[in-house]
């Protein structure tokens, strides 16, 4: 919303500098966005006075002038034709920029004749389309600043333009009278009155207006009056400047009047050309659909059941409270107008722009709520505006419907405003700034005036009342804790365990990334998702379609696009939701990681190599008992098809509790996004995670025996597919009791062994917890070791 | 040593005895020669000692003069031949003479320990300018980072960190919330929807479009008093220079029998001091409006542009960070709580913008981009946990 300071003005009687207001007009919630000072361009140009103008002797068209400066008499060559001798000018000295056609005046001869600057033309200077002469003052002094000549005289033309941000909640301040009532309200001035006199019907409207029983919901009343006799065209230049400041083309007189009492009073009006309404009648009713028309934008818009027509024997000349429609739109011919003030419901009429996408003013204001109580005056402010400039006579009022009844009080609660700002404004003080506001006090009951639809409640009088004694002044009152003493710990197992994945996969060098949370359908297939439930109804595009299944697509679109950028090995990983369905809570945390290449460039000490399953086996185990999993678990088989049907394997807790999964990424996800290779990932289940077994932080006792420990190797040839920690279970069991680790420390496939077969080799130590163990018992042991691999595996101990 | 020296002169002199007589009419002269032949001995192995080369010319030294069979064992074997007078005098001597050359041979032995040492790790020379095998430390994202920090604040004053979905239904997102149907703030939101099946005529569900739904949502579960903050991601569908369809905020909300404006003002005063790790960074509170706060209020704090710098805390400009408000009486009502009994604030805040705003990091949509260098530039390392005692960022 724009306006300038002498609009402003007009509205409300103050001294107040223009710091002043736009301070007031921040804190009071009417957020300046910025201030135009239109004055600033000219502040170079100063008066000057025509000494003597003389024809020049090689120009028939041009004036050798000279003319008294502030920087003494200049010789200054004109072709204007009223350039003369004893007028006051505006002139651009040498050196000076003139807006208008974007040029720095210099010294130069015009056929052979100096001339030191140049006298202006208002379009020069921006300040209208005026070309056929060069400014005439009719008063001011030789050296006076044109910018404080206009500041005096014209301050229309010069005066700033403020522009402010308007939520949603005000649609009052959508007119300039709105925004001084809030000024005057915090006491930068007084609120001018400015009622309308009704006018009186000289005869009686030819055009009828009906609204249908079915749409007084969406139209409740409807204002009309016919002017005849009037004449249009350009508007008075008063009104030129004020619409062309606030960035508004103007058009003609008629239409001009609309647009200025829109941004006078937030009070939009239709005119239509009354000789082009068809059977004299208007009728507002819902659209059946299918209904066409041409708006004043040119276009042609199809309209949908339900929307607010107005109509007459021609069909459809408007959409309510959104655009009026071109054949009955009023032209510089019209003589006979009609002018339209009426109530439109913001529901429908935001649900119509939406459907129509058009964005007037109209539907701005209307959808976020005029005054209802404003086609009463509106349409007499108009009237009156179009017979002083346009002559005409005017018809009696014609009505349909009734003003809605917007009457409603709610009651000040001058303790609770105190209790809920934090700040002590006296009783008095809130009266008289709900009072100033437009608030009619009786008793505590505070009755809300027509156009301030937001105030629903007594916490809308809160908000009024803090936003005049300025939330600025509050001062910070400590917020006392829900207990007293050192802060209790604030986060949830869950996440405390994001936390602690995060810090160890970034210790263990991956980098974290954040994705977004939707991908695309066939990356989202890929990894088991992509289905209709997980849909987007409106994405952003069609890469962002599908809520996640995983996280691994995204980290892999990512390492694709490092690797576009020539980076090829790297380590990745996320921690997020994912999302198994379209309801709320069909969503679960995940921790990724992503190995992709080598595990670094490749060095003097050869230590560089390709990433292989056991790097992100490492960092799943490391992992998983950061965020406090424990050491036993099983490795399964059998995850999706997304990982490499040999290379994977399933951390679990029994074959239903599986806590995470790592391997090799399968080749065919691989090519699909466009990875090179070799890609190692991990993808973890924080949740599964069981709980400790035990609250509290007391650990069992440590306990260690004295006695040597003693450690024994075994080779066993084994069937190639046997799976090295079903060795080590059975190698553990065999004697629990003295039997403390067993550790897999070769493996060797095939060669001498024969086809199908493999050697794996294993250290048992043994702790005595008793006695020194003999060799006996170590005979002993060993036996029951390769009687428990003979018996899990069919091994048997390498020859 | 000692001790073995002490016995082998008691052994000595008990099997001496009788031959006292003879050795004392010889005494005299011998003990003359004596003298003069170990200056001789001590003189020669203690040269030899410091002119041997290596470890086994001092082991051949040692046996030739200490060993078993050295001279100086063959000399105390005569001391068994001597009279007590005599023995008296050449013993200590001659033990005297034993343990100089046995110290002299261990110096001797550490000297050559140590040349041969020099000697070899003279030869072990590396060029240590070579790069190191390397232990590639990762990072953590800048929203992780900054979401540790707030909710470390955060906890030192009372709140706790709650969550929600990030599919929700559209009433926890619009109408608990006070935004009903035809709200022009629900147009403004860019809601993304979840599609819905045909014949399904629920309204469909959105993609949270604010952490608020979380306010209610606990509310529902835990009620009044309560203080929490709701850190996540939340959707808007808008994509440009300063908009990503995903970003994060944090939630606050704080509900208690009289908890004011005044409160939140101080709140927020505290997190930006601490969190910006400016004291007394200043606040400006602005009349504002959003439907589930009443009164509401945007909040800037303090900065300056120098050189196209931004500056947090210094100079008269201000840079809107947040909204906020007292809780509206129909979302305490929508979250199952008394508004007349009770009150309390909330606020929002974009924890990306934050974070551009502390670390200087200038384009939002680079934050989920997972571009390698931005990760490594702006990530944290996994040691940086932050905390209030020893600071939140080094």
């Amino acid at each position: 919303m724009k306006f300038t300071l002498s609009w402003l003005k007009e509205h409300l009687d103050t001294t107040a500098s223009v710091d002043e207001i736009t301070y007031a007009l921040t804190d009071l919630g009417l957020e300046v966005e910025g201030v135009e000072d239109r004055g600033a361009k000219l502040r170079a140009f100063t008066l000057g006075f025509v000494k003597s103008a003389e024809k020049h002797p090689d120009a028939d068209r041009l004036r050798v002038c000279q003319v008294e400066t502030d920087e003494g008499l200049q010789q200054i060559i004109c072709g204007a034709p009223n350039a003369r001798e004893g007028i006051t000018v505006v002139i651009a000295k040498p050196g000076v920029y003139v807006p208008g056609i974007d040029t720095t005046i210099g010294v130069g001869k015009i056929r052979g004749i100096e001339s030191f600057g140049m006298m202006a033309s208002e379009r020069e200077l921006e300040l209208s389309e005026e070309h056929d002469g060069i400014i005439e003052l009719p008063s001011g002094n030789v050296g006076d600043s044109f910018t404080d000549w206009l500041a005096e005289n014209d301050p229309s033309k010069v005066d700033p333009v403020i522009e402010i941000a308007i939520t949603p909640n005000r649609p009052d301040a959508l007119g300039v009278r709105g925004i001084a009532r809030d000024l005057a309200a915090r006491g930068l001035g007084k609120l001018k009155q400015r009622d309308v006199e009704a006018v009186d019907g000289s005869f009686s409207c030819p055009v009828s207006v009906s609204i249908d029983a079915d749409t007084l919901e969406q139209c409740p009343v409807f204002y009309g009056r016919m002017i005849r006799g009037v004449k249009n065209g350009p508007s008075p230049v008063w009104l030129q400047d004020k619409l062309r400041a606030i960035g508004l083309r103007p058009i003609s007189f008629l239409v001009d009047v609309t647009n200025f009492f829109t941004y006078d009073r937030n009070r939009p009006l239709h005119v239509f050309d009354a000789d082009k309404i068809g059977g004299d009648a208007l009728r507002v009713h819902r659209a059946v659909g299918g209904e066409t028309l041409v708006a004043l934008d040119d276009k042609e818009y199809t309209l949908t059941e339900g929307m607010t027509l107005i109509s007459d024997a021609n069909g459809v000349e408007s959409i309510g409270g959104v655009m009026g429609g071109l054949p009955s739109g009023v032209t510089d011919e019209t003589v006979n107008v009609f002018v339209e003030a009426a109530y439109f419901d913001p529901v429908r009429t935001a649900y119509t722009g939406r459907a129509l996408k058009i964005n007037s003013d109209a539907r701005y204001r209307f959808e976020r709520g005029i005054d209802p109580a404003s086609v009463v005056d509106g349409i007499e402010h108009a009237t009156r505006m179009i017979m002083e400039h346009a002559g005409g006579e005017a018809s009696d009022v014609v009505i349909a419907g009734k003003v809605p009844d917007t009457a409603r009080a709610y009651k000040l609660n001058a303790k609770r405003v105190i209790s809920l700002v934090g700040m002590d404004i006296p009783e008095a003080t809130q009266r008289q700034s709900l009072t100033a506001l437009g608030f009619r006090l009786e008793g505590d009951m505070a009755h809300v005036p027509s156009w301030r639809p937001d105030v629903q409640g007594e916490a809308d009088l809160v908000e009024e009342v803090a936003r005049i004694a300025s939330l600025t002044k509050l001062e910070g009152v400590p917020l006392p804790r829900l207990t007293a003493g050192v802060p209790r710990p604030v986060m949830s197992l869950v996440q405390r365990r994001e936390v602690a994945a995060r810090r160890t996969a970034a210790a263990l060098g991956y980098h974290e990334c954040v994705t977004y949370s939707f991908i695309d359908q066939p990356s989202a297939a890929l990894f088991g998702g992509g289905t209709d439930a997980t849909r987007l109804e409106n994405p952003i595009s069609n890469d962002m379609s599908h809520m996640r299944p995983s996280l691994l697509p995204a980290l892999l679109q990512a390492a694709a696009r490092n690797q576009a950028r020539g980076f090829a090995d790297m380590a990745l990983f996320e921690v997020g939701p994912v999302f198994t369905g379209g309801e709320p809570g069909e969503q679960h945390m995940q921790v990724s990681g992503l190995l992709v290449g080598r595990t670094g460039p490749k060095d003097v000490l050869g230590s560089a190599r390709d990433v292989d399953v056991f790097d992100v086996k490492a960092d799943a185990e490391a992992i998983l008992a950061a965020i406090g999993a424990p050491a036993k678990v099983q490795v399964m088989r059998g995850a999706d098809d997304t990982w490499h049907p040999g290379r994977h394997g399933k951390i679990c807790l029994g074959p239903k509790k599986v806590l995470g999964i790592f391997g090799e990424v399968h080749p065919k996800v691989l090519a699909a996004l466009d990875v090179k290779g070799p890609a190692m990932a991990f993808t973890l289940y924080p949740a599964e995670v069981p709980l400790k077994r035990k609250a509290g932080a007391t650990r069992p006792a440590l306990k260690v025996s004295d006695l040597q420990a003693v450690e024994r190797d075994f080779a066993f040839v084994v069937d190639a597919d046997v799976e090295a920690l079903t060795l080590v279970n059975a190698a553990m069991g065999a004697d629990k009791a003295l039997i403390d680790d067993v550790r897999v420390f070769d493996e060797f496939i095939g060669g001498s062994l024969g086809e199908g077969k493999k050697s794996l080799a294993l250290t048992v130590r043994l702790q005595p917890r008793d006695a020194t163990l003999k060799d006996a018992d170590i005979e002993a042991v060993s036996a029951k070791v390769v009687a428990s691999i003979a018996k899990a595996t069919g091994g048997v101990l390498r020859g | 040593m000692e001790n073995f020296v002490v016995e082998e002169r008691s052994r000595v002199s008990g099997q001496a005895d009788g031959l006292r007589l003879v050795a004392v009419l010889v005494a005299g002269l011998d003990i003359l020669k004596d003298a003069c032949d170990m200056d001789d001995l001590k003189q020669k192995y203690l040269s030899q000692i410091a002119n041997a080369s290596d470890e086994a010319a001092l082991e051949d030294i040692r046996l030739g003069a200490v060993g078993k069979k050295g001279e100086v064992a063959l000399k105390m074997r005569e001391l068994g031949k001597m009279t007590p007078e005599e023995r008296q005098v050449a013993g200590p001597a001659l033990n005297a003479l034993k343990d100089e050359i046995n110290s002299a041979l261990a110096a001797k032995k550490a000297a050559l320990g140590d040349a041969a040492l020099d000697e070899r790790l003279r030869s072990e020379w590396l060029d240590v300018t070579l790069p190191s095998r390397g232990r590639p430390a990762g990072t953590l994202h800048p929203v992780s980072q900054v979401t540790e920090e707030l909710t470390a604040i955060f906890a030192e004053m009372g709140f706790s960190v709650a969550e929600g979905p990030r599919i929700d239904t559209d009433w926890y997102n619009f109408d608990a919330l006070n935004i009903p149907g035809h709200h022009p703030a629900r147009a403004e939101m860019d809601t993304f929807y979840m599609a819905r099946d045909e014949g399904d005529n629920r309204p469909p569900h959105v993609l949270r479009t604010h952490t608020s739904p979380v306010q209610i949502r606990t509310m529902e579960a835990e009620g009044a008093p309560l203080r929490i903050i709701c850190p996540g991601g939340v959707y808007r569908a808008d994509y440009d220079q300063t908009h990503t369809p995903m970003f994060h905020q944090v939630e606050g909300l704080a509900i208690d029998k009289d908890i004011s404006m005044a409160n939140l003002k101080w709140t927020l005063e505290e997190f930006f001091a601490a969190f910006f790790e400016i004291d007394g960074i200043k606040t400006r509170f602005r009349a504002s409006h959003f439907p589930f706060t009443e009164p509401s209020a945007e909040v800037d704090i303090q900065c300056s542009w120098v050189d196209g710098q931004l500056r947090i805390g210094e100079g008269d400009g201000w840079m809107e960070v947040l909204g906020s408000g007292m809780v509206h009486p129909k979302v305490l009502a929508a979250g199952g709580i008394d508004p007349d009994i009770w009150q309390g604030f909330a606020f929002g805040m974009g924890i990306d913008r934050i974070a551009m705003l502390k670390y200087g990091i200038p384009d939002l949509r680079a934050f989920f981009d997972s571009d390698l260098r931005w990760l490594r530039h702006y990530g944290f390392a996994s040691l940086d946990q932050p905390n209030l005692h020893g600071g939140l960022s080094r």
